[in-house]
Formats: C-alpha cells, structure tokens, sequence
C-alpha cells in the first residue's frame, strides 16, 4: 500500500534518520491478554463510530462528523504504551482518540449530540471535545493548528520535568500546512518530548496524498530538522505498539522528537456529506478485505487459540451495550441550558 | 576637505543617543573601516566606523556624553595638509546650521515624536495610589513588570523573537536573559504562527507564557492561533481548558516604516469574544496592567506603542502594584465634551485638552485603558455629565473601537447626548511612507480640537 518511490538515503553524520520499515517487524511478542485487550479496545471505536454514523443519519447529531472507522490499531497501539503523565492532542477526527484516553463513551456520545452530558457541556461539538482529567487535549478543528498546540505542551513537559510525552496526531492532509514545519524546527531545536503522529489514511478530504504532497514520503518531513522518522503498517496495532513504545523510550530519553507515519485507512467517507467520488468502491473492499485492523487481530487470536470465537462475540456483546446506553444518555441528556450561553467565554 | 562625524540614525524612531567611547584620540591617523567611537541607543549599542583617511582633527564630544541628538557633529577628520582652523570653522558653522534644523524638525516634521510636557505629565500622575514611585521609562516598566511576575511564579516564561540574546529587538527584555536563564527566556526562530501556538499549547498544559511579538504586525501571521486556539479553547471545551498567555509588542504607527509595518489592531482582537485587550499609555498602567495580565487566567492581547518605550513616566516601585484590568481612567475633567482614547492618541488628547481649555472649552480625557472589555460605566457617566463624545484612535474608522463606542452611547445615553458623536481616527488608507503622507495619515491634535469644535457647535 505503499508508494513505489524509493527511500532516499540521507547519510546524516549525527542523527541517522531510521530505516524505513515497511512491514511490521515484530520486536516484541505481546501475550495473549494483551491482544485480547487491543481487540476490545478496537473493537470498542469502531461499534461507537458505526452508531455515531447511525445517529447522524438520524439527525441526532449535527454539523460534521468524522469517523474513525478503518483507522482503530493507530490510536489504540499507541494509547497502550503510554505513561499516565502522557498527553495527547488530534484534529477532528478525535473520536477514536478520546475513547482510547479513556473518556467515556457516553460523554463522548451526548457532545456528538449537542447536549449537557457531553465533555464541552454541548459546547465544542465532534470536533472540539477535550477532558483534563485523561490528558486530552482536543480536538481541533483547524487543520494542523494542533500541531504547534501538541509541541507547545511537550514543551510544557519539559518544563515541569514530568518526563512526560505529548503525542500529537495529525492526517496527511495537515503534513503541507508551514506551521507543522515551523513546529518541526522549534520541536528540534529544542529537543522537545513530543511524537507527531502523522496517520496517512491517503486522503485529505477527497485529496489523494499523489495529488497533494509532492514528497509522498512522509515519515522523511522531518529530515530537513534530524528528526527521526518511521513508517509502518498502521492497521497492524501490534506494530503499531512496537513502533510507539521504541519512539517513546528515544523521546522520553531526551533525544527530542520523532516522527511515526502510519499508513492506515479510513472506510467512510471524509465526514458524513462525503459524495466518496475520488475513489472507488473495489478499493475501499479490498482494504477491508486484505488489512483490516480488527478481522487481522481475530483471526490471529483464534488460530493461535488465545480466545475463542464465542468469547469475542461475547465482547462485542458486552461493547454493543456499551455504546448503545452511551447512545440512550446522549439522547435523554437535556440541551445545554440557555444560560450556558455566556458562560466559559471568559475564566474568573 | 574635511569630513565631519555625526551622531548617525540608526531606526525609524532613534532621536538621539549616548556617546560611550572613542577609539581614536585626536592626531591619530584613521582608515577607512576603521572603528572611531561606540555608541549607544535605546534599543542598541553600536560602532561608528570611518569612512575615509585622514586624521582626527577635533573632538567635538567627549566621551560618556548623554542624549546627543541625531546629526549632531561628534568629530572632524581633516584630510591630508588641511588646517585645524578652517576645519574647526566650518564645523562650528555647521553646528549652528544643524542646531536649527533640529528644532524645526522636532515641532513640524516629526508628527510622532511626542515633546514631553511637564504639565502633560502631572495629569496622568497625579492619582497613583501608590506614594512611592520613581522615573522610569515605559520600556523599563514593561521589563519590570515581567521579572516581578516571573520571580514570583516560576511557571511564567517569555518567548519571542530576539527576546534573550539580543536583549529585545525593542529592549523590552533586557537583561531577562541574564536573571531568569534561557530556559525561561526563550529566543525563537521567525515563526510567528509557530511559536504562538506553542506558547498556547504550553499555557493549556498550565504554564503561563509571555509571546513577544517584534510588532503585531507580524502576529498576523499567528492569528488563526491566537483566535483559534487561545480564544475559544475555553468555551469550546465546558470550561475545562483554560489559556493563561499574554500576548504582547509594539502595535500601530511607529515612524516611517509605512503600510506593512504600521497598522493598529485594536478594533480586529477587540472584536472577539474570550479575549481580553489592553493597550496602556502611561508608564505606570504599562507595568500595573501587565502585571494583572500575566496574573490572568484568559488569553490577553496586550498592545504597546514603539513611539511610548522611550517615554519616562513616574511609576509606582512596589511589586504588588497592579492595575485592573477593564476599568478606564478620567485623566483629566471637565465639563464641556468627553473625549476617548488609548495609547500613544491620549497625549494627543491631553495636548488638545491643553489647548482647549484656553479657548474656553472644558474637555474631559477618558484613557481607555482596556478595549475589551470596555469600561462602559466610564463613558455613559461622563458622557451624561458632558452630553457630548469624540473618540479618537489611530486606527482605521471602519468598524473601529470609535464606531463601537458610537453605538455604546447611542444604547445606553442616546437622550443625553446634544451633538452626534464624532470619530477621529487613521485615514482609511494603507500608511503611507511619505513623511507628510504620514503626518496626514495619522490624528493629530489639531484634528481633536476642530472635532472637538464642531460637537460644542463653536468651529
């Protein structure tokens, strides 16, 4: 699913940029619990992505809505090799990274739908939800704004010496925006503790990454600063995992930034209106057919008998009532009261 | 034919200097290249270098002399067999030329540089609570005003282009370096949008940035982020977020440095809801306001004026001086018109009000102090004492702070009003590099006073 353009091969005198890894090459073998755990939380964005569709659909939920459908072993492999002093910021399309965070689905639910239940109280919407307590910092809904904004809380990190991480995520929609260069270089320059996370699901919007970036390789955008920079297969969450925990331990090490592109997929359309006329459907199918994230993990969990069938549809069971009660509060939840209007404009 | 060295203009807005030292006595032999005398400013410290051979005839100022107008004649070189005499001649006859130039200009082309009135002066001091101040420039009170706040709160930190090493390209900063380190004191590279959004995600993780900007000119290139990011996190998220950041640098007309560089936007961050704007005249509201806003929990817009750095004012010494913000200020009463200002326009102001009362005309000068939010209650009650308004700004009219204050009183004291309220603002045209294009372009007292004529029916 890659391009064919070969990795150029920059000799760098102090900071090698990284082999380019094309495939997964499995560093460590996670226990069967472990995958059990990824599969569920997989399995857990993709249930509450279907429903947010369903009630889009419905006109529960309004404005844009950009689901994560396809996308799950990015944030998920990542979200396990975190540390609790770990921080995250995305764009909008954040549902997946919220749940992973730990944020409840419910909340998460009831902002989808506008009402006081959800994280912003009904304020922020789809796009703009954030939680204090998980170290979530939003949601943004500006395209590669939350780049700066992530390396501004690594610098925070470093700071207070809470040998803490931020990982910020961003499409390759975002990757030709001059801010995300001009947080490259200050990230560099001052060995920030922060992972730009760049999740190449091939379009931004209905823009194929051929048609938008001249340089196709996005794992090497950060040569020109020495920053490391990895490509792997995103739809692959033990890889995934592998991938984050090796970057965390050369970022939190004070080696300064690093880069991750996941080459990943997303199913759905851009947002809910997404006419999808820039590709076609045999492409979509045969993605989801060959490398989806979710069928892969089962397939290995039942072949090598760390859980059996019954079990992992006892777990989509359990999921499913997860999400639909998410769903009930965030449709019983009341709208924001009129005088939360004027509140939160300003802080006391 | 002999060559004169003069005190050289080094900015846009440099009148005069200090004369550190010489490297060359008189008699000694110099080349071209050759360094001669340091020289110091408000914002650099400099070298003057020959530019031809010759010898130095005379020293015309010695060294450690202060405040030595630009173009005053600091040497002679004479070239090869000339005569002292002739030389000391000529330049004495020179100087008289120079002498007379200068005060021409002070008071006709130079529309921006404000001469400092004594009687100006005691109007804006005269109610500081604090009894115990002392002389200081506008500059020295915004440095003060961030290493008090950055000794008392170790999570404060200032960021910007030029703000360590060089000192500040405006001096602001100097000698923050020196005290707090580079890790508080942060040299940025030019990336406006970059590093403004840095600063944002470092305040939501509980930090409180300063982010200089070198002029709000080139925070334009930031303004998605400030907007964006800092202003709406709040609202966008319950409540949760919260964006502890000033924002702060030179805004509006310098000195010549024409469109792209002199622009006032007071109006276009006024305008939206989760910031705070403040824009100070006097020394003392530049230290008091900015303190409170890096006590501030919310983003804050803080506009200062190049022309004001150099101002001396008398400034309260205690560290817990602040000032609040959005409260305006009557810095002088009357009874007549109420006028409106903020920043650099309230010495317009003053001077009109000067000049007015000798006419007869009992103006009161409201500086504004803070433009969002603004201290209606200020103008509704002095506007229903003198039930007549000019506002003044340099900004551009349209959608201005004027306009906004126009609509305020129509709401709130329309009946009280005997004259439509008048706007005197930039003209609505990109700044223009011309020395009097310029002068045209910005408000000037004169303009106040035929404002001020017109809305008491008596120009």
């Amino acid at each position: 699913m890659s391009s064919s353009t070969k990795s150029s091969s920059v000799k760098n005198t102090k900071r090698p940029t990284r082999a380019r890894r094309r495939k997964s090459s499995i560093v460590k073998t996670h226990s069967p619990d472990e995958l059990i755990k990824f599969y569920k939380d997989m399995l857990k964005i993709r249930r509450f992505e279907e429903k947010a569709g369903q009630m889009y659909g419905l006109g529960l939920i309004g404005g844009f809505c950009h689901l994560y459908i396809g996308q799950e072993a990015v944030v998920t492999g990542i979200q396990a090799a975190l540390k609790s002093q770990d921080t995250v910021i995305t764009t909008y399309r954040d549902h997946g990274h919220m749940l992973a965070c730990g944020m409840e689905p419910r909340g998460v639910m009831a902002e989808l739908t506008g009402r006081a239940g959800g994280y912003s109280a009904g304020k922020g919407g789809s796009m703009h939800m954030f939680s204090a307590e998980k170290n979530f910092y939003g949601g943004h809904g500006i395209v590669g704004a939350n780049v700066p904004l992530g390396t501004g809380i690594a610098f925070a990190h470093k700071y207070q010496k809470d040998n803490g991480v931020c990982l910020t995520y961003f499409g390759d929609g975002a990757v030709n925006q001059g801010q995300v260069y001009e947080a490259f270089n200050m990230a560099a320059l001052w060995k920030l503790p922060v992972i730009y996370v760049i999740e190449n699901n091939r379009y931004g919007m209905g823009t194929s990454v051929e048609r938008a970036s001249a340089g196709k390789e996005l794992w090497q955008r950060g040569q020109a600063y020495e920053i490391p920079g990895e490509q792997l297969d995103g739809m692959d969450v033990c890889a995934v995992n592998n991938a984050a925990v090796t970057a965390l331990d050369y970022v939190r090490s004070g080696g300064g930034p690093y880069i991750l592109e996941m080459q990943t997929y997303r199913y759905r359309g851009h947002s809910m209106s997404d006419p999808a006329a820039y590709r076609s459907k045999t492409e979509v199918q045969k993605i989801r057919t060959e490398k989806d994230p979710l069928d892969s993990l089962k397939l290995i969990l039942v072949k090598n008998g760390y859980d059996t069938e019954s079990n992992l549809k006892d777990y989509d069971k359990e999921i499913r009532e997860m999400i639909n009660e998410a769903a009930d509060f965030a449709q019983e939840s009341p709208e924001p009261s009129p005088s939360e209007l004027y509140t939160d404009v300003l802080s006391e | 034919m002999s060559i004169f060295v003069v005190m050289p203009t080094l900015s846009p807005t440099m009148t005069e200097g200090n004369l550190v030292k010489w490297f060359k006595s008189e008699g000694d032999d110099v080349e071209p290249g050759e360094v001669l005398a340091e020289i110091e400013t408000d914002k650099a410290t400099m070298e003057i270098e020959s530019t031809d051979k010759g010898i130095i005839g005379k020293i015309l100022v010695s060294a450690g002399t202060e405040s030595v107008k630009v173009n005053t004649m600091l040497a002679v070189i004479l070239e090869e067999g000339e005569n002292l005499d002739d030389a000391e001649l000529l330049s004495s006859s020179i100087l008289k030329e120079q002498i007379q130039a200068d005060t021409s200009q002070n008071t006709e082309n130079a529309p921006n540089t404000i001469a400092e009135s004594s009687e100006v002066r005691s109007l804006i001091n005269e109610d500081n609570n604090d009894k115990e101040t002392k002389k200081q420039t506008v500059r020295e009170a915004l440095r003060d005003a961030m290493a008090e706040e950055m000794r008392r709160e170790k999570s404060v930190f200032l960021m910007g282009e030029e703000v360590g090493q060089y000192q500040g390209a405006y001096k602001v900063s100097q000698g923050l370096l020196d005290e707090f380190g580079d890790q508080r004191v942060i040299d940025t590279p030019i990336t406006e949008q970059g590093f403004a959004g840095i600063g944002i995600g470092a305040a939501l993780k509980g930090l409180v940035p300063i982010i200089e900007f070198m002029t709000f000119n080139f925070a334009m290139q930031a303004i998605d982020q400030i907007i964006n990011s800092a202003a709406k996190t709040l609202y966008m998220s319950g409540g949760q977020m919260k964006t502890p950041i000033v924002f702060r640098g030179p805004n509006g007309a310098a000195s010549r440095v024409a469109a792209q560089h002199s622009q006032c936007f007071a109006s276009w961050y006024s305008h939206c809801p989760g910031l705070k704007v403040v824009a100070p005249y006097s020394g003392a509201d530049a230290k008091g306001l900015l303190k409170t806003a890096i006590r501030d929990p919310n983003p804050i817009v803080f506009l200062e004026n190049e022309l004001l750095y150099g101002q001396s004012f008398d400034i309260p010494v205690s560290d817990n001086f602040t000032v609040p913000i959005g409260k305006a200020k009557v810095l002088k009463e009357g009874t007549d018109v109420t006028i409106t200002a903020f920043s650099i326009m309230v010495e317009r102001c003053l001077e009109a009000s000067g000049q007015l009362q000798k006419e007869g005309i009992s103006a009161e000068v409201i500086d504004l102090r803070t433009l969002r939010p603004l201290d209606a209650d200020c103008i509704i009650n002095s506007v229903k004492k003198t039930n007549r308004l000019v506002t003044v700004e340099e900004g551009w009219p349209y959608a201005g702070i004027g306009s906004e204050i126009s609509a305020l009183v129509m709401d709130q004291a329309f009946d009280w009003l005997d004259a439509p309220v008048l706007r005197v603002h930039g003209a609505d045209v990109p700044m223009p590099y011309a020395a009097n294009l310029e002068k045209l372009a910005i408000p000037q007292v004169n303009q106040i006073i035929s404002a001020v004529k017109k809305s008491t029916y008596i120009g």
